[in-house]
């Protein structure tokens, strides 16, 4: 798939974001007034900039409020309506603490659960792609969640939470990248059963349909370099969560927090980068582009 | 709404014969001439007589080869080389319609063709993600996603003589290659194509259920027999009665002048 800066930035952002404001939720930190307000002013940058960045890709931007009218069955217009919930709840929620100084108890709950419904949303409008049998996993859900939960919390201060999920999300990631080198070869879906000619013997691409490029091969048969793709994975691990992890196990200084939350940050979108990148979409069989 | 419905009343669509097709291209031209003019935006080109020229096209051609094994009868088959013309199989399980956030996306209970409304679509492009074939592509110019759409705007148009109410592919089609009909009346000219031929999915384990079918290939001749199951034949015996002289000796006038002229 081609790994457009735009989706990368949201997932990214918006997971982060959304990771930030479920521990909000839970009151974690117990945070009022100007602090609380701080923290708030970042899940928001973070959540609303990776919303603002997906409308991005779209062909026609202005319709996009159209994207709410499905979600009895599209997964992107539930993550619509969940994100909405999410920042108006949570600012509600978040005003009480800023100005009135009251913990709405019941409403940060809400708008934690709204927080992780959202990433969950997003994740499921890869994980429900057939086409692309890398993401058609839990695994997918499982692996958003987690690096949107250890994130957020290593954003939100909760140390000790914070070097528990981090490793759990790295685990999840090396799980996520085992299953997904298997998954093409596994899905059953080759050139031979795209063809229909399989019975007959070896099929081979001969021609392509033009000389030239389409919509299709920009956007599904991008490919990365293998090695180039494990270099990045290692760089993701180590910049994702063991460099996180070893600052927060030092003295907490600032300053390494800050460099903690930036390389999770360039961890987890280096690790989004392969996500698209590395994802191979079933229609490239039909280019002879995918090693079946 | 974009969830399917769950029975249509018909199922029109297009059986391809792989037989047939001589890969001519001809369907490509026909649909993109008749779609860029009519339903919807037209199908734009990027660069056309540029370095780097792409377009929109709802019906591409591939070829591919296929080597058959080697067996005792055959020890060196030849590869076939198979034309392969693609465009939407307007899919009864199609997942392209239940992503579209918008409702943009829609199959037709009437007739179960697969269509999008243009100006609900955004743009977003999750159906062409969700399409295993290939048959959505976002235009560049128009930014809303474009199909077949089965020639929705001849299939029906009384302003048309009857015989070109099918779809553009199929009319222009020189080798009769594509066929045009309901797939949901087991009579019909396609279903009973379909069944006599053996006609398949394409890629039946992605559950789309494709209503367009494909006939597969027949074997193409009886070059590769061995040596002993060709024994007692001349390699050309089929085709030599055809090919034999018809008059051995001229006669009448051209006789006369022959053998004249063969005295000098």
């Amino acid at each position: 798939m081609h790994p457009a800066p735009s989706v990368i930035v949201f997932t990214t952002l918006s997971g982060l974001g959304f990771g930030l404001l479920f521990w909000l939720g839970l009151g974690l930190p117990a945070v009022t007034g100007w602090t609380a307000f701080a923290f708030f002013a970042i899940a928001y940058l973070l959540a609303v900039g990776g919303l603002m960045a997906s409308t991005f890709h779209l062909g026609r931007p202005e319709r996009a409020l159209k994207a709410f009218t499905q979600w009895r069955s599209s997964w992107l217009s539930r993550e619509g309506w969940a994100s909405v919930a999410t920042l108006l709840v949570m600012a509600l929620f978040g005003a009480g603490l800023v100005f009135a100084d009251a913990s709405w108890q019941p409403l940060g709950l809400l708008g934690a659960a709204l927080a992780l419904a959202t990433v969950f949303a997003t994740s499921m409008i890869y994980a429900q792609l057939r086409t692309v049998p890398r993401w058609k996993t839990p695994l997918t859900p499982a692996l958003y969640l987690s690096i949107s939960l250890a994130g957020g919390a290593l954003l939100a201060g909760q140390v000790a939470m914070a070097l528990v999920l981090l490793p759990v999300a790295a685990v999840m990631q090396v799980l996520w990248w085992a299953r997904g080198d298997r998954a093409l070869s596994e899905s059953g879906t080759n050139l031979a059963t795209a063809t229909g000619l399989g019975s007959i013997g070896a099929v081979r691409a001969f021609e392509p349909p033009h000389t030239g490029t389409n919509y299709l091969l920009r956007e599904f048969v991008h490919e990365v370099g293998r090695k180039h793709a494990q270099k990045l994975r290692i760089l993701s691990l180590v910049l994702g969560y063991a460099l996180p992890v070893v600052l927060l196990l030092l003295p907490f200084t600032h300053v390494f927090a800050l460099v903690a939350v930036l390389s999770h940050l360039a961890g987890v979108a280096a690790s989004r980068w392969l996500f698209f990148a590395e994802a191979e979409h079933v229609v490239g069989l039909y280019y002879g582009k995918r090693a079946a | 709404m974009t969830t399917l419905p769950s029975k249509t009343e018909k199922k029109l669509g297009l059986v391809i014969d792989l037989d047939t097709c001589v890969g001519c291209h001809a369907c490509v031209v026909s649909c993109k001439g008749w779609n860029t003019q009519n339903y919807g935006a037209p199908l734009s080109d990027q660069e056309p007589y540029g370095a780097d020229p792409s377009g929109t096209f709802l019906n591409r051609v591939h070829s591919y080869e296929v080597q058959p094994l080697a067996d005792s009868a055959k020890v060196q088959p030849a590869a076939q080389l198979i034309h392969f013309p693609k465009s939407c199989l307007h899919c009864e399980d199609a997942p392209c319609v239940t992503v579209c956030p918008t409702g943009a996306s829609y199959k037709r209970t009437e007739d179960g063709i697969v269509l999008v409304n243009e100006s609900d679509c955004i743009g977003c492009g999750l159906c062409a993600w969700a399409c295993p074939y290939g048959a959505r592509e976002l235009d560049q110019a128009e930014g809303v996603m474009k199909k077949c759409t089965l020639c929705v705007d001849r299939i029906y148009n009384d302003n048309l003589p009857e015989v070109d109410r099918v779809p553009a592919c199929v009319r222009t089609c020189p080798a009769g290659a594509r066929h045009f009909g309901d797939l949901g009346d087991p009579d019909s000219d396609v279903s009973r194509l379909v069944a006599d031929r053996g006609g398949m999915d394409l890629m039946p384990e992605q559950g789309t259920k494709p209503v367009n079918k494909y006939l597969p290939p027949r074997p193409k001749d009886q070059m590769d027999r061995s040596a002993e199951a060709t024994q007692g034949e001349g390699d050309i015996d089929v085709l030599a009665p055809f090919l034999a002289p018809v008059a051995e000796e001229p006669k009448g006038f051209l006789g006369w002048l022959d053998r004249t002229l063969e005295k000098i």
